[in-house]
């Protein structure tokens, strides 16, 4: 790749689940300059009070190599994958869509829910909720297709990811 | 092992004894009255009370830089804690180990904007290596164990840890030091084998070779240090030093080129831009160092070793990036060249040192020294010169003097010079002398200093004072911001807008107000007497030299050129500028 060619990337930091490491690794990102385009963070392990980190960011191949070494030296950090570097992997995001239509938009929205696999979670005479699951480009496409059909609200997860096969982090 | 308990503060106390700690530096308040009533009742730690919590950081960076051992500061919660600030930000920037205690309101009031509550750990989160808020007394001991280890090991740096006084104040189960592990921060100290042979390949096909090294080899220790000067004498490779490395390598060594970057020598900066293996040593390719980077050694292969695996490749991409602490690195080179019977191409290597020569003989530190007027150079080199045959120590502050102290002033050994390199802060210069006087009674301690830097830590004098602490505080007064009166010059068309040092004090008074020596001299013929005289008085001294106002520091790469576009003093006369709108818009 070349040097000054921009890519996206998509790390996971497993930390300690302490007080402030979330800011550290926000601050991180601010404070030099980062990019985040999605964060999502829970504890995976609470017996040893680990959480996952799952930063989507982009750069050169420079930046992206020192927001992993910047990562990496923050005390409470176990350990930090660059999941787009390390082999194939699957990359998930939730999102609640909230329609508010009536009439053929209405039911327009539900073929489109249909066609990508979305659940109606919420139903009123005017609304919908719908869940929706998958990569962010899909979530992206399902939303600009609700638009025009009374799309009023949405909330997203942010992007939760892991290597595919045996791999672990 | 069963668990002592005892009040929160005696488990810091015994914490810090435990860590070997012998001295803090330190100012009282509210939050920390429990842990002064400790200190009170004890005789391990001493406590040495500084007069503005800035210092107390500065002075414990002096003392860790000058003993390599950890420096402890306390302070009080809310100003206590963010007059701090400065210091830490300091210490992290140049990888100096602190550990800060800081008082904090009880953990009930947390959030409720207490008196003298700041949120401690958020505002110091970018400038610390790690902080820490004791919420828990068990956690306490564990804490303070971990603290010492993330502070000194791996790149070193501050720490700081907020103390709520309810924890100080209730009971609290003692761990010791042995007793704790950590689970996450264990840095790597050895360097990849077929990294450092790789490396040790590439230097021996080098026509033209430096060893460019920064503070890290420093922070490493004085067994690094050798370690640096019996590998260049083996290799036969020149040597360049950073700002922060100055002392890790003889500087009366012939194989020394001086320091590099933007006020380093001509040599220096020459044999960086055209050498073909560079090999970065505990430096980080600063842009003080590097100048424009576009520009910066541009045929050169590149090997660097760090210990902090973000300073590779940061600014500068390298060719070979080697991991470790730079003394065991070193050690493995080394093994690594004798085994393979590596050998520098004699015939190239004469030619670099040929190419060298004639850049040395441009001579780009000389000044004349006139019958009139004091130049500033003059001064740190006749000081240098009476001080040779004494154990010295010297800090500056920040602008010209600070780089005519590194330029003219020739560092022998490690630890003996301690700057404010990367974060340049004013204020740091006599502070930092307080620490390493403390750290060294008998020895010589110099703080170069100038005439607006001085004012800003100036109630340190009586610090100075109370503990007898020797301190010999040379101003090489200019009566300007020299350093800021330069950039106006040449970048600013002269217009000298507010870096005149209007209604400074009269040092000697200000010295005798505080109850010690203070000095003047403005005639050269009189220089060598009065430093002599200073000397010898046991007791601080000011010393006020009036010195040339208009004298620049060169030579000197103008932000934004490369390394080979230097300016050289007597090129550069009165009203020449720099001709560069890019250079005006950086640092
Ligand atoms: C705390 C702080 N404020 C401002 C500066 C910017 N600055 C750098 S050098 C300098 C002038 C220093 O003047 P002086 O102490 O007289 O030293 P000289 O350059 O004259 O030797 C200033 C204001 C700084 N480095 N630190
Ligand atoms: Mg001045």
């Amino acid at each position: 790749m070349k040097e000054t060619e921009i890519s996206k990337h998509t790390i996971s930091v497993l930390v300690e689940n302490e007080s402030g490491v979330l800011a550290r690794v926000i601050g991180l990102f601010s404070g030099r300059g980062y990019n985040i385009e999605s964060l999502t963070v829970a504890e995976v392990d609470a017996v040893h009070h680990k959480s996952r980190i799952t930063v989507v960011t982009s750069g050169t191949p420079m930046v992206i190599e020192q927001i992993k070494a910047q990562l990496s030296r923050l005390v409470p950090v176990h350990k930090v994958s660059d999941l787009t570097l390390s082999g194939p992997c699957v990359e998930r995001e939730l999102a609640l869509v909230k329609v508010i239509a009536t009439g053929e938009k209405r039911v327009e929205s539900l073929r489109i829910a249909d066609i990508f696999k979305a659940r109606a979670v919420d139903a009123t005479n005017n609304s919908f909720v719908y869940e929706i699951i998958g990569s962010t480009e899909k979530i992206d496409a399902f939303i600009k297709l609700m638009e025009p059909l009374g799309l009023s609200e949405i909330s997203r997860t942010g992007v939760a990811a892991i290597s595919r096969g045996t791999l672990t982090m | 092992m069963a668990e002592r308990i005892m009040n929160g503060s005696e488990v810091v106390l015994q914490a810090l004894a435990d860590q070997g700690v012998e001295v803090v530096f330190g100012y009282p308040g509210g939050a920390v009255l429990p842990l002064y009533d400790e200190i009170f009742k004890q005789n391990r730690i001493r406590h040495v009370l500084v007069r503005h919590e800035q210092a107390a950081v500065h002075a414990a960076e002096g003392y860790a830089r000058s003993t390599g051992k950890v420096g402890v500061v306390l302070v009080t919660s809310g100003p206590g804690a963010t007059n701090a600030v400065t210091g830490l930000t300091d210490a992290l920037m140049d990888s100096i180990p602190i550990i800060c205690l800081t008082g904090q309101v009880p953990t009930h009031l947390i959030g409720n904007d207490a008196f003298q509550e700041a949120d401690t750990t958020g505002i110091t989160r970018p400038c610390t290596k790690h902080n820490y808020l004791v919420k828990t007394p068990e956690k306490l001991a564990r804490t303070l164990h971990e603290a010492f280890h993330v502070a000194s090991s791996g790149r070193p740096g501050p720490v700081v840890i907020d103390l709520p006084k309810d924890i100080l104040v209730g009971k609290a189960p003692y761990l010791e030091p042995a007793q704790v592990q950590h689970r996450t921060y264990n840095p790597v100290v050895k360097g990849d084998r077929a990294d450092i042979e790789r490396a040790m390949a590439l230097l021996a096909t080098a026509k033209k070779p430096i060893l460019y090294c920064g503070g890290g080899v420093i922070n490493s220790g004085a067994q690094a240090c050798k370690l640096l000067t019996e590998f260049s004498r083996m290799t036969g490779v020149p040597v360049t030093l950073t700002l922060m490395g100055l002392g890790a390598y003889p500087a009366s060594d012939k194989q020394y080129l001086g320091m590099l970057g933007m006020h380093g020598t001509y040599e220096a900066n020459m044999a960086m831009h055209d050498c073909d293996v560079m090999i970065a040593i505990g430096a980080r390719f600063d842009d003080r160092v590097t100048g424009n980077l576009d520009f910066f050694s541009p045929g050169s292969q590149k090997i660097q070793i760090d210990i902090d695996p973000s300073s590779i490749n940061k600014n500068v991409p390298v060719d070979i990036g080697i991991i470790g602490d730079v003394g065991h690195v070193l050690e493995d080179m080394t093994k690594v060249w004798k085994a393979k019977q590596y050998k520098i191409n004699a015939k190239a290597l004469d030619g670099w040192w040929k190419e060298i020569d004639l850049w040395r003989e441009k001579r780009c530190l000389s000044y004349k020294q006139p019958k009139d007027v004091i130049k500033p150079q003059h001064v740190i080199r006749r000081m240098h010169a009476l001080t040779r045959d004494r154990k010295t120590y010297i800090t500056t502050d920040v602008g010209q003097h600070q780089m005519w102290a590194a330029q003219h002033f020739g560092f022998e050994h490690p630890h003996e010079w301690m700057t404010s390199g990367g974060l340049g802060t004013m204020g740091y210069g006599m502070p930092a002398a307080m620490g390493v006087q403390i750290a060294h009674p008998d020895a010589t301690v110099i703080c170069f200093t100038g005439d607006a830097s001085v004012m800003m830590n100036i109630q340190e004098c009586a610090t100075l004072k109370q503990y007898h602490l020797p301190v010999k505080t040379v101003i090489l007064n200019n009566r300007y911001m020299g350093m800021v009166r330069q950039w106006q010059q040449l970048l600013h068309g002269s217009r000298y807008s507010e870096s005149y040092s209007e209604s400074l004090p009269d040092f000697v008074k200000l010295a005798d107000a505080f109850g010690f020596t203070g000095l003047t001299c403005k005639d050269p013929a009189d220089l060598d007497a009065v430093l002599q005289q200073m000397l010898d008085i046991d007791g601080p001294v000011i010393l006020d030299v009036a010195v040339d106002d208009k004298e620049n520091c060169f030579p000197m790469i103008p932000s934004g050129k490369p390394h080979n576009e230097m300016l050289l003093g007597d090129e550069t006369n009165e009203d020449q500028a720099i001709d560069s709108d890019e250079g005006m818009v950086l640092v």
